[in-house]
């Protein structure tokens, strides 16, 4: 009998997949622009969303996770309707498109990331329509070399295939692919020459994903080369090749690290929390009266550790002190009085 | 990984920051110490106390962490936030029962002691066990403790209901299975503000007590 927590993972899971087989059956117009060509993609795609689903409701369901996007719905919606939309912008800009944090913790390395998940993101925002049926090019009658975009069955722009549109608008996957290698060189650089990473770093968790973007990349850079300059010598082999690669990194992203991006939303979270809280009352340390940090915090984290099973609580002559009315700094104290009243020192 | 282990013996320290110094030279958080060195209690004396990680074997942190950005690898080390995954939320730094992590702010980031895992993984010390010039910090086979030391090392504390076990070991008197952290003597009140002898104990290294209040 499966628990709650798994049944609604499998909820959303199907909701997921079926919302994705129904925006393929929608923008396509009724699959009349769905290439079946693209079919292994899709199903891909399809797969790859229940199990992101599933593995968010999952994550999302953990005590700790749950406080935070409970507590970042309430403070999102609590200050109106025009609030939400201006707190979400800003938050999405400065955390997923600018990636200020990154470039505090390193110059270097915010580049590498600013290459890799916006190379990634073009790339997935060009192909998740083309393989959807979302957007297709149809030659314009009477002059075939007018193309016409089409968006949903609707056509929203033209442009001449040899003018400089054309050149970006078929060219768009091989920058993104530039990009993204820009982004790998730099990543294999700081993974072989950084002390710290070479420690720490696991196949599964850090190098996979890499070896999985590179091989997207190279290979549907391949197909590029083999039409334009080779005579479409080894195409067949390579659009094997790089759908095998797009379906690994796809099913890779609910269970690896890339899972990161969506768990990103939390740290949207954090920062209404955090922001609630410099505005809202304050703790004060039970031992030396410092702020430590914010009433809504001791308060959430107490339960969290009821939930989680651990129990921080000391019984004293004036009644219980919960661990978590004490800041850390007297914690580290406290260890040390008491060890140092254990040896009678 | 050689079957040493970490051996800690606060009322050893004698304050000199050499493990502090040290810390900061560590390849997985270069040029930022992750150890504290606490003054136990400034107003009455100069004791210091250094605090490492004790790596628990349930680690708080981790589990109160929304994000899963804290891992304990197979050797019971728990590591530092994971890069990709920290949200800084502060839960582990002030889940954590010895009060070890530190948030670096504005990398928005939780760093913290992971007994110098790029050492320690290749069977070397951890930078401050290595340079500790009174075995505060000792990182070494458990029979040279045995054999050189009075005191006994535990790696169980009982912070009131909760008892929390380390990888880690901390010295005590020979007949204790474990430390109870006990706050009730610790806890002040207002008076605490005023009163230097506040966390004064018999025979404890707080000459400052003597020479400062009581002339």
């Amino acid at each position: 009998m499966p628990s709650t927590g798994v049944k609604s993972a499998w909820i959303s899971g199907l909701a997921a997949s079926g919302a994705v087989c129904a925006g393929i059956a929608i923008g396509s117009r009724g699959f009349a622009h769905f290439d079946p060509e693209l079919i292994f993609y899709a199903i891909g795609s399809v797969l790859t969303a229940f199990a992101v689903a599933f593995r968010f409701t999952t994550w999302s369901q953990r005590p700790p996770t749950r406080i935070y996007l409970r507590r970042g719905i309430e403070l999102l919606f609590k200050g109106g309707l025009r609030r939400p939309a201006a707190v979400a912008t800003i938050a999405t800009a400065d955390k997923y498109v600018a990636q200020n944090f990154i470039r505090r913790r390193s110059g270097y390395r915010w580049i590498m990331h600013l290459c890799l998940s916006g190379g990634c993101t073009l790339a997935f925002a060009l192909t998740f329509p083309l393989v959807f049926g979302w957007i297709h090019f149809s030659p314009l009658a009477g002059d075939p070399e007018i193309y016409q975009v089409n968006l949903f069955g609707f056509a929203v722009d033209r442009f001449h295939i040899h003018g400089l549109k054309g050149a970006l608008m078929f060219n768009l996957l091989n920058i993104a692919a530039v990009i993204v290698l820009v982004g790998l060189v730099m990543a294999a650089i700081r993974r072989v020459t950084d002390a710290g990473e070479r420690a720490t770093q696991k196949f599964f968790e850090d190098i996979l994903p890499l070896l999985l973007i590179f091989a997207v990349t190279a290979t549907g850079l391949a197909l590029t080369v083999s039409y334009k300059f080779l005579n479409g010598a080894g195409h067949h082999l390579w659009v094997v090749v790089h759908l095998f690669s797009v379906l690994a990194l796809l099913f890779y992203i609910p269970f690896g690290k890339l899972f990161h991006m969506f768990q990103r939303v939390c740290s949207l979270c954090v920062a209404l929390y955090k922001r609630a809280g410099e505005n809202g009352p304050r703790a004060f340390c039970a031992r030396c009266g410092e702020d430590f940090t914010s009433a809504m915090h001791v308060k959430d984290m107490k339960g969290v550790l009821d939930e989680l099973g651990f129990n921080y609580r000391f019984a004293t002559p004036t009644g219980e002190v919960h661990y978590q009315d004490i800041c850390p700094a007297c914690r580290r104290r406290l260890v040390a009085l008491n060890q140092g009243a254990s040896l009678g020192r | 990984m050689k079957d040493y282990e970490f051996f800690i013996d606060q009322s050893r320290c004698i304050g000199c920051q050499a493990c502090v110094q040290a810390c900061g030279e560590c390849d997985t958080h270069r040029g930022t110490p992750m150890i504290h060195l606490e003054y136990v209690h400034r107003p009455t004396g100069v004791q210091t106390a250094p605090v490492v990680c004790m790596h628990c074997e349930d680690p708080t942190c981790a589990k109160v962490c929304p994000a899963d950005a804290i891992k304990q690898d197979d050797h019971g080390v728990v590591m530092s936030a994971a890069k990709p995954r920290c949200v800084s939320c502060s839960n582990c730094v002030i889940g954590c029962p010895f009060g070890v992590p530190k948030m670096q702010v504005s990398f928005e980031l939780m760093m913290k002691c992971d007994m110098c895992y790029d050492r320690t993984s290749v069977d070397k010390k951890p930078m401050c066990a290595t340079v500790c010039p009174s075995e505060a910090l000792y990182y070494g086979p458990r029979d040279y403790i045995e054999k050189h030391r009075r005191e006994t090392p535990v790696n169980e504390f009982h912070f009131g209901r909760q008892v929390v076990r380390t990888k880690v070991n901390m010295m005590t008197a020979p007949s204790r299975g474990e430390i109870n952290v006990d706050i009730t003597q610790y806890m002040s009140g207002a008076e605490a503000e005023i009163d230097p002898m506040f966390d004064a104990r018999d025979g404890a290294p707080d000459a400052a007590r003597f020479a400062v209040w009581e002339g």
